[in-house]
């Protein structure tokens, strides 16, 4: 049995996006890649999210204020800020791993409320769990389904193919490098066959090559396989590479400032000159707030 | 092999020793026996088969008492660490019973269990379970919470969540618990047996005693060293090995 892979676009729009223009040259092979479809329906909505907490000398802190955010089905989202404004945080409600202080979390138009399979968190410290296989490691979710062994097997054998790490499904985690890591992480989290992908920083602490590699891989399954990804980031570079949008948050409280539509042909490349303009004007605004989570800090210094 | 060497020269010379000091005779040989005569005890032990039915006697009420210690402490320390109320009430209780050594649990099992299995699996099972709580209990504090959410992330709740990913990720954390567990448990389980006086290696031990058999009380005394150091080597280093190099911890 393969896994359920709906396509993510109509007949018509594909032939649209075949004769749609691509750099020569600019990927392994001359593949046109589905662009996410601008009047598909919204997967994930975020209506009024706040979130308030008491910080360790009793103050309470606003950290994410009335948050309104709409991603459609199959759409890649990035989101930036500087670090500090509560972008791990939205990703963490949205997963259902913490309670929002007021607003909901929609998927499908549907409220949601604590962990679901439905969207799956890559945490930006991966959790790969050190005591199974790479292997049993993509089986975890699947098993907790109650899938039959077979079916597990089929697809854990399909998802460590797709992430190019099929020879490796009985070694342990600590064997791999950093970049086979986060392929497992992928694997895994795309093995419970979520709608929503929800990736935290995930390629912060890798090297230059093995990120771009990984930017490659993840724009291509992206693509292959239709899921709705909401990708968080420090890197502007990073968003504007992936996203078919990018929401900027300010810091403390956290609000979305603004939306940046990337309208770019894919695959897109780190250093394409389009990238880097999209991500100047970007990066202005988020140098204001950067800014500002810097005299926070240097306040702190001050005082203490 | 160095290390072999070392070990083997080292335990030569302590009998050499110890054939030097039977030879001088300071003592009669029912108060220090030479090592061949522990050793010809050792022998008729094991071919009147008094000693093979005392160490399966003893291991037999090892594996039980250690067995039900491990699951109960297990879900104590579960609850201790995860719910506050517990902790600062039972939690202190546990920390306070520690210093009470197992022995002292011996009248109390007399008098609810008289001299019976029962009681000397009871006070087995007191003297270790509380160590097995305590070391449940931190290691689920030690244990990285990332592993905890990314099983809840991944469509783990409630038991399945405690069998598939809190047990195994805190493994490498009370392993060393459960390791001193099983001492505290096989040292309580010799003293009652020595007060019992039912079958087993304590009683054996007890009946030299009573026999004036010194060599027989060395022999035993030997026996139940070997036992315990074969058990802690052989399965607990194995299996904290094992957790080292599935994690990555391995120093080598």
């Amino acid at each position: 049995m393969t896994p359920n892979l709906q396509p993510a676009v109509s007949p018509d729009h594909r032939s649209a996006l075949r004769n749609s223009r691509w750099k020569a040259g600019s990927g392994p092979a001359l593949v046109s890649l589905r662009q996410s479809d601008p009047t598909a329906p919204p997967k994930v909505s975020l209506d009024g999210i706040s979130l308030s907490y008491k910080t360790t000398n009793g103050k309470p802190l606003l950290a994410l204020d009335n948050i309104d955010l709409s991603v459609r089905a199959g759409e890649f989202l990035c989101i930036v800020g500087p670090s500090g404004c509560g972008k791990s945080t939205l990703l963490h409600l949205i997963a259902g791993l913490h309670k929002q202080t007021s607003g909901r979390v929609l998927i499908d138009n549907k409220a949601v409320d604590g962990p679901g399979t439905d969207r799956i968190l890559i945490f930006q410290e991966l959790g790969l769990f050190p005591w199974l296989t790479v292997g049993q490691n993509v089986e975890f979710g699947m098993k907790m389904k109650g899938m039959s062994k077979a079916e597990r097997q089929e697809k854990i054998r399909y998802y460590l193919k797709l992430v190019h790490l099929a020879q490796f499904q009985d070694s342990y985690i600590h064997q791999l490098s950093g970049g086979m890591r986060q392929r497992v992480a992928l694997a895994r989290a795309l093995a419970t066959e979520p709608d929503v992908l929800l990736m935290d920083e995930p390629f912060a602490a890798l090297d230059a090559q093995t990120r771009d590699l990984l930017h490659d891989e993840l724009e291509r399954i992206w693509a292959e396989t239709g899921r709705t990804i909401i990708f968080v980031t420090h890197n502007v570079r990073e968003a504007v590479r992936l996203g078919d949008r990018v929401a900027l948050i300010t810091f403390r409280p956290g609000r979305v400032k603004t939306e940046f539509p990337i309208d770019l042909p894919r695959p897109r490349h780190l250093e394409d000159v389009d990238v880097a303009r999209a991500a100047r004007n970007i990066l202005d605004e988020l140098r204001e707030e950067i800014n500002k989570s810097l005299e926070v800090e240097y306040s702190h210094e001050a005082t203490h | 092999m160095k290390r072999l060497t070392r070990m083997i020269l080292f335990y030569t010379a302590i009998i050499a020793i110890w054939v030097i000091v039977a030879k001088m005779r300071l003592w009669p040989p029912y108060m220090f026996p030479p090592p061949w005569g522990v050793w010809e005890s050792l022998k008729t032990g094991f071919q009147d088969h008094s000693f093979w039915i005392a160490i399966s006697t003893t291991m037999k009420r090892m594996l039980i008492g250690y067995s039900l210690s491990v699951a109960l402490g297990m879900i104590l320390g579960l609850g201790l660490s995860s719910n506050k109320f517990l902790q600062e009430t039972l939690g202190g209780l546990v920390v306070s019973l520690q210093s009470l050594p197992s022995i002292c649990w011996v009248p109390l099992a007399v008098l609810w269990f008289g001299l019976t299995e029962k009681a000397i699996l009871f006070v087995v099972l007191m003297g270790s379970l509380l160590s097995v709580t305590i070391a449940m209990e931190d290691g689920r504090k030690q244990m990285p919470k990332i592993y905890g959410m990314a099983g809840r992330n991944l469509g783990a709740s409630g038991f399945k969540l405690f069998w598939h990913v809190l047990l195994p990720a805190s493994l490498p954390f009370i392993v060393s618990g459960l390791k001193q567990g099983w001492a505290f448990a096989w040292r309580s389980l010799i003293q009652a047996e020595m007060i019992f006086l039912s079958l087993g290696l304590g009683q054996l031990l007890m009946m030299g005693r009573d026999l004036n058999d010194m060599s027989q009380v060395i022999a035993v005394m030997i026996l139940i060293i070997v036992l315990g150091y074969l058990v802690d080597g052989l399965v607990f280093r194995t299996a904290e090995r094992k957790l080292q190099e599935r994690w990555g911890l391995s120093p080598s």
